[in-house]
């Protein structure tokens, strides 16, 4: 149903509001809640939204801060293809 | 409403992760169409909101997550708000499901301040003449009022619109009325025929053609829209060749519990006369969830007889439906009788058939309101 939304890695992005991103005990996960609707998040989606995802960082900014995490792998293109089907679905938007 | 398309996209682990809570059966719409059982004016010992508060807790406790307020119209309980905050409180992400008959902007503000999340506002029609018919009562003026107070104080929204053969045809008017309130949610809840439907079936079900147009009309306006308007399409299974993978499977990730305190897979399952269903007032939760007769009757597949047992698609559709296999074939362990691998599937062939004759003759018959007289009735 998405279709395809580019983003460039200088946009700044911040969740949508309707969406409600927290982690979950019981099942030992991040999740984003939203009307009629969970999802779960697995561990590098949960940690790029916290980082990539909250208004302040540009993408850029955000890749390279995780990159800074894990002696700087090339994770840039799978950040940004992330951040693009989170775009899609509606949970991210560009802080405006 | 067993619902297929907006189901959730993880896997349960086990748990009840949606619990729905009808505070009260009451509601002064006389929708013919109302989920609630035809006898429900049966059921008068309505929980405490302690009793509930009490509830809330054990769900959270066994891993619940989206909660949903019920009922009959859930606004008709003055103590909604307080229930909200302290299932906000908990965790929960709270949706409201409700008519809007009991809302207006101080109620709305309140339950903002409570923590709500979400609105599902129901909406029958695009015109109020219509709506007047299928309601009973003059209520669309308001509904419209509360849409848009619901987006001024800043709630998401689904509006939810039962659809019959009385509003199919106002598909469009309805998507461009949803976008011009600026929800984000449009669902339209094709009827499906248990209880108050089901009584009423010969007069609501829509012919395949009017069916064709309508989701013509959905997925234009999904190609015009896009992402500004997320339309759901609730399968009208009679007109399917499997059945709906109902409720993610019975007792996999769905919990309800009625205005007396019964635990349910699901909000029909009372109609399964023959399964006697926990109540919360009695029994643990937890013991209700994982080890109660009543679900785990039909969780997983060992239950299941031919052609399911044997079928390559049964973890995928779970055999259908429960409670129609019940309504139609008269075992509820049988297959949903939509699949057409059911022997029973003549059944539904013919349901569908004969309501298409009753439309080229024409004959009408007055609809049978959801109100206290016909349930007594019954």
């Amino acid at each position: 149903m998405e279709t395809e939304q580019r983003l460039s890695p200088d946009d700044i992005m911040e969740l949508h509001p309707n969406f409600h991103f927290r982690w979950e005990e019981p099942q030992r996960a991040h999740v984003l809640l939203y009307p009629e609707g969970i999802v779960k998040l697995n561990d590098s989606a949960a940690e790029i939204l916290e980082v990539c995802a909250q208004g302040d960082l540009s993408i850029a900014q955000g890749s390279a801060v995780l990159a800074s995490r894990y002696d700087h792998p090339p994770i840039e293109a799978e950040i940004m293809q992330f951040m693009e089907l989170a775009y899609a679905k509606g949970w991210i938007r560009p802080k405006s | 409403m067993p619902k297929a398309g907006s189901g959730p996209s993880l896997d349960g682990l086990g748990m009840p992760l949606w619990l729905v809570i009808e505070l009260t059966y009451k509601c002064p719409l006389k929708c013919p169409w109302c989920s609630n059982p035809v006898d429900f004016d049966k059921y008068r010992n309505e929980m405490t909101t302690d009793e509930w508060k009490a509830l809330l807790r054990e769900g959270r406790r066994l891993g619940s997550l989206q909660l949903g307020f019920t009922g009959g119209e859930p606004t008709l309980r003055n103590d909604l708000d307080e229930l909200v905050a302290d299932a906000d409180q908990l965790g929960y992400y709270t949706n409201l499901i409700t008519s809007g008959v009991g809302l207006d902007p101080e109620r709305i503000r309140s339950l903002k301040r409570a923590g709500l999340k979400q609105v599902q506002l129901s909406l029958q029609s695009c015109d109020s003449e219509v709506s007047h018919k299928l309601t009973g009562l003059e209520v669309w003026k308001h509904k419209i009022e509360i849409a848009y107070a619901l987006k001024a104080e800043g709630f998401p929204m689904v509006l939810n619109v039962p659809v019959s053969r009385y509003n199919i045809d106002q598909t469009e008017a309805l998507i461009d009325l949803a976008a011009d309130l600026g929800v984000e949610y449009l669902e339209f809840a094709n009827l499906q025929y248990y209880n108050w439907a089901l009584v009423n079936r010969a007069e609501l079900l829509p012919t395949r053609e009017q069916l064709l147009r309508s989701e013509a009309a959905v997925a234009r306006a999904r190609e015009r829209l896009g992402k500004r308007l997320t339309i759901y399409f609730v399968v009208p299974d009679y007109f399917d060749d499997r059945p709906k993978a109902c409720m993610n499977g019975w007792g996999a990730i769905h919990l309800t519990i009625a205005p007396d305190g019964t635990a349910l897979p699901c909000q029909e399952a009372r109609l399964i006369k023959d399964i006697s269903f926990p109540n919360v007032r009695e029994h643990k939760l937890d013991w209700i969830w994982r080890s109660s007769p009543a679900f785990t009757k039909f969780r997983g597949n060992d239950w299941m007889k031919e052609p399911c047992r044997s079928c390559a698609e049964k973890e995928r559709d779970f055999g259908g439906c429960r409670c129609q296999a019940f309504l139609l074939t008269g075992d509820a362990s049988n297959t949903d009788p939509v699949c057409r691998k059911s022997p029973h599937r003549h059944l539904i062939d013919d349901i569908v058939s004969a309501t298409a004759k009753r439309r080229e003759q024409g004959i009408e018959e007055p609809l049978i309101m959801r109100d206290r007289k016909a349930s007594v009735a019954t």
